[in-house]
């Protein structure tokens, strides 16, 4: 396993966010974990990327232990996020937004992968010199997105992507994601978007209240009739209670 | 870039007939700008040189009549307009770089102001000794205050360096051993270099320099220390303009705009926190011994809560992250209520209004940075939770309509 998340406890304060989330990503896979908001999606993520302190569990990424890593290290041993709302630095041009992904980096190469970022973002290209913060939500997105493959990562950590996005964009943007994976990153994608990420992923988590309740294969998942009624707004009789029966999801409209 | 052109009419339009005319004094501060961003270093160089030797000039009798006729401009020049341009460039490591909120940057003044009576006066050290002293003291103090309270952020930040400057005023009044509220007295002048006076004739006499001894340190002649003190903020500029476009730059950058981005960029976000303060103190500490070696004597009160707010406002309305805007900021706060004393007690009326007026004609500073002018629209960047509330100016409006 590349990485491997082995019941793992966070807190905000006195707060329990993740409640022993065990999740494990391969080499070339895409894996997305799905869930409502306050599930813990962004918080396994910060955790995994290393802005989150956890309180105990173990994480082992490309064989050894990060779990007490620094997050600025955890960059440099290969772990690359495009974080929840984008981050992207509003008073950098595109360019040095992208070139600031490649911070750790030194020497050759980096011009090679800023060019492979503007073949796959071609709006990119086309604003190199444009600041971040007068970007598009969408551009912002690919800005995000480019900036961290620019660091190199075996593993790119995605916070909703899909977030605050036209249904067009969302679709450009899932499609760059496939292309990537199929270029070689290992993609651990978080959405709430659950029709989108499960069409796109292999493998699927679902997490509800700090806790994983379902892993599958992510075409299971798509017909999983209590994933469907919960996330996938399969039908409105049993949507508020998931759990209650096993075969209501399978309803037709 | 044609949807920001777009944007603009929008926001102007709505704007009251004054703002128009600051607009127009910020357009030609961009053109100033983009001219200057493609002078060659020999035209750079030679604008360098030539603001060098306008500072030299500046204590001129004849500028001082005029820019300030009700208090002696020679010591003014020194302290406070010098001294809060030497501050204010050294905050702006640490607020307009970095963007930390320090709310208690005088902290790093004093310690530089009391290394230099304590160890001139009751060590009997060599100025230029303390110099090297002072600036190692404050850069650890800023480094001692740095290393518990960097993990806060923002507001929090901001209350608990407003507490070191407290702590490091209250203590300096309660330690006997330094003084206590009396503070020392009889703080030796630097040494003269050299007793060269400045040989009398038409030219130096019409240049008001006859007679100057440049490099003698004694009580009546100010000059001599505001040349010191200008030789300083160049070597100080010159140091914070090559940090800023170093790596280090790049990093305090990324970390002003969004810190947990920079961690993700592998950024030691911590570390490079720390650096800021470092410098910012190392700054504020060579300001504190050159003041403390002109003023003979210093206290506890010489530095008030109330300089480190004067300081930051200086940086604010000049322009955050951006050196030529933070020191004509430093400039203005300073030399305002000097040049106003003839209203007697309507003076800080009037400079409180002045800066009321500046703030809203120009709430991004009145040379600010590009980058920092992006981040001020975008309502994040700088200042850290507080920068993020307040917003920019029409910064929602250009956002709106830059999404279509």
């Amino acid at each position: 396993m590349l990485l491997e998340i082995q019941d793992i406890h966070v807190h905000y304060g006195k707060v329990q966010a993740l409640k022993g989330v065990s999740l494990e990503v391969d080499q070339g896979e895409i894996v997305t974990l799905i869930g409502g908001n306050g599930a813990g999606k962004t918080t396994t993520l910060k955790t995994i990327s290393g802005l989150r302190k956890l309180t105990s569990g173990r994480i082992r990424f490309d064989g050894a232990d990060i779990s007490r890593m620094p997050g600025h290290k955890r960059v440099l041993a290969g772990l690359g996020q495009a974080p929840e709302g984008r981050g992207v630095f509003p008073g950098m041009t595109v360019e040095d937004n992208l070139l600031m992904g490649a911070y750790t980096r030194r020497g050759g190469g980096i011009a090679k992968d800023l060019a492979d970022v503007y073949e796959l973002f071609e709006r990119l290209a086309q604003r190199k010199s444009q600041m971040g913060g007068t970007m598009s939500g969408g551009e912002q997105q690919m800005v995000a997105i480019g900036r961290a493959l620019m660091a190199k990562p075996k593993v790119l950590l995605l916070d909703e992507p899909s977030m605050g996005l036209a249904p067009k964009l969302v679709q450009q943007i899932f499609s760059i994601i496939e292309e990537i994976n199929r270029r070689g990153t290992t993609v651990l994608l978080v959405e709430q978007n659950a029709q989108q990420a499960l069409k796109l992923a292999h493998r699927a988590y679902v997490l509800e209240t700090g806790h994983v309740v379902k892993s599958a294969p992510a075409a299971d998942l798509l017909d999983d009739p209590e994933v469907r009624a919960a996330y996938l707004g399969g039908d409105v009789a049993t949507g508020g209670e998931p759990a209650a029966d096993g075969t209501a999801g399978n309803i037709p409209h | 870039m044609s949807t920001l052109e777009k944007a603009k009419p929008a926001v102007k339009g709505k704007q009251q007939p004054l703002r128009k005319v600051t607009d127009l004094f910020g357009d030609a501060s961009d053109r100033a700008r983009d001219w200057w961003g493609v002078q060659t270093g020999v035209v750079r160089w030679s604008v360098y040189l030539a603001l060098i030797v306008a500072a030299l000039f500046l204590p001129h009798a004849g500028i001082g009549s005029f820019m300030s006729p009700h208090s002696d401009w020679q010591s003014i020049l020194f302290y406070p307009i010098g001294g809060y341009i030497l501050l204010a460039i050294g905050l702006n490591v640490v607020v307009g770089q970095a963007g930390l909120l320090d709310l208690g940057y005088v902290a790093f003044f004093a310690v530089g102001g009391y290394t230099m009576a304590v160890l001139g006066k009751i060590w009997g050290w060599n100025f230029w000794e303390i110099i090297a002293v002072g600036i190692v003291l404050a850069a650890l103090s800023g480094i001692l205050l740095g290393a518990p309270t960097l993990r806060l952020r923002g507001d929090y930040l901001a209350i608990v360096t407003l507490g070191f400057g407290e702590i490091i005023r209250i203590s300096a009044t309660n330690t006997d051993s330094i003084g206590g509220p009396n503070g020392i007295a009889g703080i030796p002048h630097p040494p003269n270099v050299t007793d060269w006076a400045v040989p009398a004739n038409g030219l130096t006499e019409a240049l008001d320099l006859d007679g100057l001894k440049p490099f003698t340190y004694g009580a009546l002649d100010t000059r001599p220390y505001y040349y010191l003190l200008v030789g300083a903020i160049v070597l100080t500029i010159v140091l914070a303009k090559r940090l800023e476009h170093s790596r280090v730059g790049r990093a305090w950058a990324a970390i002003r705009e969004d810190e947990d981005a920079a961690e993700l960029m592998g950024v030691p976000t911590f570390k490079f926190k720390l650096a800021s303060f470092a410098i910012g103190a190392a700054f504020g500490g060579l300001a504190g011994v050159l003041y403390g070696s002109q003023a003979t004597s210093i206290i506890p009160e010489d530095f008030p809560f109330i300089l480190s707010a004067t300081i930051l406002a200086a940086v604010v309305l000049g322009g955050s992250g951006n050196i030529p805007g933070v020191m004509l900021g430093a400039f203005l706060i300073a030399w305002i209520p000097e040049r106003v004393r003839g209203v007697e007690e309507y003076r800080v009326m009037v400079f409180g209004a002045a800066l009321v007026i500046m703030m809203a004609l120009r709430p991004e500073g009145i040379l600010p940075s590009r980058q920092r002018k992006a981040e001020l629209a975008e309502g994040s960047g700088g200042m850290g939770a507080m920068g993020a509330e307040v917003g920019g100016p029409g910064g929602s409006d250009v956002e709106i309509e830059v999404k279509k």
